[in-house]
């Protein structure tokens, strides 16, 4: 990585160069609805899960594109898989299905 | 003239029917003796295998269950209704059932009537060291019927296997029939087959008529009735005395050779298998493995016959044909893992198959067994769940208690925080014995917890409501992902949280929930409720008034509901109370998925589309004004399916249950 002489906090750091082609590629292969989201957060706004624990498919997609598949992980192992996200999705993505196929290819190591 | 007894005497003395052939044997019978043996050591081996691969408790259960009067008097019931007399195709499709039964059931009875023949004139040969495996089924060929010496007994049994095989042949026809045009007798799709099923297919047709022409070309000889000797009078017409035995016979031997050789690879096992599949299924057992076990006697037992195909809500577009349970159990019978998993996934778990499957195969619970396969082991963090609902702050951290949030909303007053701390001698009196779970869905249809609360209201029901800041998932959708253990946890912690509560009923309004609380929950003392049966309840002890208006009302079975949990009279009876209630094209067990439901992984918002639309149709077939539905997934997958629907339709609005009687 270039240095450019002036730092970020580790949190904010975001290296694009260790983003995964394959996984990702490998991921939008068995669930394709991963390329249509739009961000909008309506699916972390009904999650069951997110009144009581840190849960958010919204931040764990953008997390996935950023190169930050722990985290993607650590977002989505509260999810009860209940569907409101899915009835909710105005991009129609097929969400409990995207979180199973993100669990398992980014969890196989 | 001679005393009949006299004559009766005389003529035991003389023997009605010769061993044409002393030596009880030739070589045509060696192409099916060579089938018949393969199959039967096949399935010997096969039986042994299946059995061992079950656990030991399930063994123990299985042999227990075979003494058990009530399994008994299920069992018999069932061998008899569905192996011999196939009822459940009779009572579907009438022709199907005649067409199935004059095969089966006709085939069956020319052996066993054909075993009775040799048992009554020439029972040594019974033995299987002098032929007893292939002389029953070569009797004719065998025999010579002693000219003027026969009996009545005799002419009975040539009429009944005359009967019988112009019964069989009836339905070969019907079945040739049903390969060019299965829709007239009521199937619109039809499996294809794969090469073993052609190969059993072809030979069984060829084996009947088959045996027409040899037994009617010996009809001379072994004697025959209406049907035989009037063929053998048409042969006589056509060749004169010249008559071909030996290639008549051959070609039969031959046909029933490859039919039982290519049986255990076809659809064809399902005759013997389906014995076994009763039985075990009677005794309770549930398969563990998607393949082994149990499963495997499911999967054998499936006869292929395709009555899925239509079923399945999926097949409004063609090209998902190939994810039915019938193709899926072929691909579980070829180990063709790749295949399954994708056909596991793309499931509504709607469970119409298996409502409608002749044979009972619980396909939904083999999908399910699938993805656990795959599913179960990713990883997951539960340790929230505890402080979700621990001592009743159900609502999570920071939150109102239920009850109090409940008495906010002046939706109950013996749970008013205020009245509460005044009397503290009331709490555990005035405690609603009565708890409102809504579940995840109903929260995003929270016209439906309104319409529940109003009703509750007219009827003077205090209640608690579980979960009215947020409760946690039920576990149904996790166990219908496939992930067990992790549905365990979230069972594990409402359970803990509605027996704390105190409650006496619990009532639900997603069928869902419903289904899970009901079937796994193991909730003791405390009675499980849809909300469809407690206003139905309601109405019929008098506490809730309705009054009759003009609306015009279809009921739509949510699947969880209907097929899931049998209850489909309840809704309908309150409904009647309060309007006209129209049928729908396809109700009760038969009911189509709205296309919303949480069971398919992997089928997409375009095809859920399609199956929304196929399902409004459906309802919309006696022009109803009013779509009720008592599932939350249900009004909402309706709901948009009739404000956004492409091609013209009646006006027509959707409602909950609970919003007709609000």
């Amino acid at each position: 990585m270039v240095d450019f002489g002036f730092g970020l906090v580790p949190s904010s750091r975001m290296n694009l160069d260790l983003f995964d082609k394959e996984k990702y590629g490998e991921l939008s292969a068995i669930e394709p609805d991963v390329r249509i989201c739009m961000a909008c957060g309506s699916c972390t706004a009904v999650c069951t899960a997110g009144k009581f624990a840190t849960t958010s498919l919204r931040e764990a997609i953008e997390d996935i594109k950023n190169a930050k598949p722990e985290k993607a992980l650590e977002m989505l192992r509260a999810c009860q898989l209940c569907g409101k996200c899915s009835m909710v999705c105005p991009r129609g993505i097929n969400t409990r299905h995207l979180i199973l196929s993100i669990t398992k290819v980014y969890s196989a190591e | 003239m001679t005393p009949l007894f006299q004559l009766l005497a005389a003529q035991a003395e003389v023997p009605e029917v010769i061993d044409r052939i002393p030596s009880g044997y030739s070589h045509f019978v060696i192409p099916f003796t060579i089938g018949i043996t393969f199959f039967l050591c096949w399935i010997g081996v096969g039986c042994v295998r299946l059995l061992a691969a079950i656990p030991r408790t399930d063994m123990i259960r299985f042999w227990k269950s075979l003494f058990i009067p009530k399994t008994i008097v299920k069992n018999l019931k069932d061998l008899f209704g569905d192996c011999l007399f196939h009822v459940k195709i009779w009572q579907r499709k009438p022709l199907l059932g005649y067409m199935h039964s004059a095969i089966a059931f006709g085939w069956f009875m020319l052996i066993v009537l054909g075993h009775i023949e040799v048992a009554l004139f020439v029972p040594a040969r019974l033995n299987v060291t002098r032929g007893g495996l292939f002389y029953p089924i070569f009797y004719r060929y065998f025999v010579w019927m002693n000219p003027g010496h026969t009996t009545l007994r005799g002419s009975f049994f040539f009429f009944l296997m005359d009967f019988f095989l112009l019964y069989v042949l009836s339905g070969i026809a019907l079945a040739v029939f049903k390969r060019f045009r299965s829709i007239v007798l009521g199937m619109r799709h039809t499996t294809k087959p794969s090469l073993a099923d052609r190969v059993a297919l072809y030979s069984l047709w060829m084996i009947f008529p088959l045996r027409l022409l040899a037994e009617s070309f010996t009809a001379d000889l072994s004697g025959g009735s209406f049907l035989t000797v009037g063929v053998n009078h048409f042969w006589h017409f056509l060749f004169g005395d010249k008559l071909w035995f030996t290639p008549c016979w051959w070609a039969y031997s031959v046909c029933l050779g490859l039919f039982f050789a290519a049986m255990p690879f076809s659809r064809y096992m399902h005759i013997l298998t389906e014995v076994l599949w009763i039985l075990l299924r009677n005794a309770g057992i549930k398969p563990h493995h998607p393949r082994k076990g149990v499963a495997e006697a499911e999967i054998y037992a499936c006869s292929s016959c395709g009555l899925c195909l239509d079923a399945c809500p999926m097949n409004v577009q063609k090209k998902n044909l190939k994810y039915s349970s019938v193709y899926f159990i072929r691909f579980l019978r070829r180990h063709n893992e790749k295949k399954i998993n994708t056909i596991a996934d793309k499931c509504l778990m709607c469970d119409k198959c298996h409502a409608l499957c002749p044979v009972g195969v619980d396909a939904p619970a083999l999908r399910r067994a699938q993805r656990t396969t795959v599913n179960n082991s990713l990883p997951y963090d539960y340790s929230y769940l505890s402080s979700a609902v621990s001592a009743g702050h159900l609502s999570g951290p920071g939150r109102v208690h239920p009850r109090f949030a409940a008495a906010e909303y002046g939706l109950s007053p013996a749970a008013d925080p205020a009245e509460r701390t005044d009397s503290p001698v009331a709490d555990d009196t005035m405690k609603p014995e009565v708890m409102y779970f809504a579940g995840c869905m109903t929260h995003l249809t929270p016209r439906i917890i309104k319409a529940v609360d109003k009703v509750f209201k007219a009827a003077g029901i205090e209640y608690v409501f579980a979960d009215r800041e947020g409760g946690i998932c039920c576990g149904r959708p996790l166990m219908l992902a496939g992930r067990t253990d992790a549905a365990a946890k979230v069972l594990e912690a409402n359970k803990k949280m509605i027996e704390e509560s105190g409650c006496k009923t619990l009532v639900l309004s997603c069928p869902i929930c419903y289904k899970i609380f009901k079937d796994e929950y193991g909730l003791e003392g405390i009675k499980v409720v849809h909300y469809t049966q407690f206003i139905n309840d309601l109405i019929a002890s008098g506490k809730l008034k309705v009054g009759m208006s003009e609306e015009k009302m279809v009921y739509h079975d949510p699947c969880e509901l209907g097929r899931g949990c049998g209850v489909f009279f309840e809704p309908r009876a309150a409904l009647s109370q309060v309007g006209t209630l129209v049928k729908a094209a396809k109700e009760y067990d038969e009911s189509i998925c709205c296309g919303g439901s949480l069971g398919s992984l992997t089928l997409d918002t375009r095809d859920r589309a399609k199956i929304s639309e196929s399902s409004v149709a459906n309802l919309l077939a006696n022009g109803p004004d009013t779509i009720v539905t008592a599932c939350p997934l249900c009004l909402k997958t309706f709901s948009e399916a009739v404000s956004n629907s492409r091609v013209p339709m009646p006006v027509v609005v959707v409602k909950d249950f609970a919003e007709i009687f609000s």
